[in-house]
């Protein structure tokens, strides 16, 4: 539905496509353009939570390095974080806002527009 | 200048094709054995005849249960060397979704085995165990790859064709399914699932 409606108000193609295509990556939503958000953003789009350890098992990531992305992405309103204990034992629990999958489905709507634009020349 | 508009283009396949795969690495369980599950096969043809030569029922049900014993340590140590060669998780939804759903049907199938060994109805264990074996490959198969469905599909149908036959040929029925149709899906997901 978002990418038939965004092709409608692309700018008029070129015959080589390539300013279209240009102007169309320069939109794209840099904060989960990076893989480490997009793989967190794209995982929690399809489980309702996860948790800090599964999420870590899904990018292949450290510690340190989820949890800098899962604070920027968490920032930004895209991802709510929830900690709890489970008996003495801390639990991060993860899930995507409305926000944050507004942003995904705007991001795939990008990938699509791009190819449908670099697939026109 | 349309090299840099084709790799724009790649670059955008290849970031759908990576939210595709991350969405499906957090849903499925894909660690299933292909190698382990044929050894588990070759368990269970093994078993099918040790468990015929026996001179009695008990003793028949001793040597299917300590195969299901040694085709479950197999199947758990292949589950983790595959997972190890693959750097897939152990952990996490899929994993638990997995497991859960294999398992209560197990559980199940356990409970009934114990009722019908205490009650002698020896007949209606070839089917239970099929059907209920079926029906934890077919559940947990929800959260994992396609063939292990279509094995799930396999077991319940044998167990239906167990039910509905003399009862004398309930060994074969479980040879043929816990051995001939445990073997061809491990082969199949060994060549078709990464090992």
């Amino acid at each position: 539905m978002g990418a038939r409606a965004r092709a409608t108000t692309l700018p008029s193609r070129t015959p080589a496509g390539e300013p279209q295509a240009k102007a169309l990556a320069q939109r794209l939503d840099r904060l989960i353009h990076d893989r480490t958000r997009l793989a967190i953003v794209s995982a929690l789009a399809a489980n309702d939570t996860m948790g800090f350890n599964d999420l870590k098992g899904i990018t292949g990531t450290t510690d340190g390095n989820l949890s800098v992305h899962a604070r920027r992405l968490e920032d930004a309103g895209y991802v709510h974080c929830e900690k709890s204990f489970a008996g003495r034992v801390p639990r991060t629990e993860y899930r995507l806002t409305a926000a944050g999958r507004r942003a995904l489905e705007k991001y795939l709507d990008h990938m699509d527009a791009l190819i449908r634009a670099t697939r026109r020349r | 200048m349309r090299e840099p508009v084709t790799a724009v283009n790649d670059h955008a396949a290849e970031n759908l094709q990576f939210i595709r795969h991350a969405m499906e690495r957090s849903t499925t369980f894909s660690a299933v054995p292909g190698v382990g599950g044929a050894l588990m096969g070759t368990v269970g043809l093994a078993a099918s005849v040790i468990a015929a030569l026996q001179p009695t029922a008990e003793k028949w049900l001793a040597a299917w249960l300590s195969a299901a014993v040694i085709a479950l340590t197999i199947g758990l140590v292949a589950i983790r060397a595959k997972a190890t060669r693959l750097g897939l998780a152990l952990a996490g939804p899929p994993v638990r979704r997995f497991a859960l759903g294999l398992s209560a049907p197990f559980l199940a199938g356990a409970a009934l085995t114990f009722g019908l060994w205490r009650h002698g109805v020896w007949a209606l264990i070839p089917p239970t165990w099929l059907l209920l074996y079926g029906t934890g490959v077919l559940t947990g198969g929800a959260f994992s790859v396609a063939p292990m469905r279509v094995l799930g599909l396999a077991f319940m149908t044998l167990g239906v064709v167990a039910l509905v036959t003399p009862a004398d040929w309930g060994n074969v029925w479980l040879g043929l399914g816990f051995g001939g149709l445990q073997i061809v899906f491990g082969v199949y997901v060994a060549r078709r699932h990464g090992g």
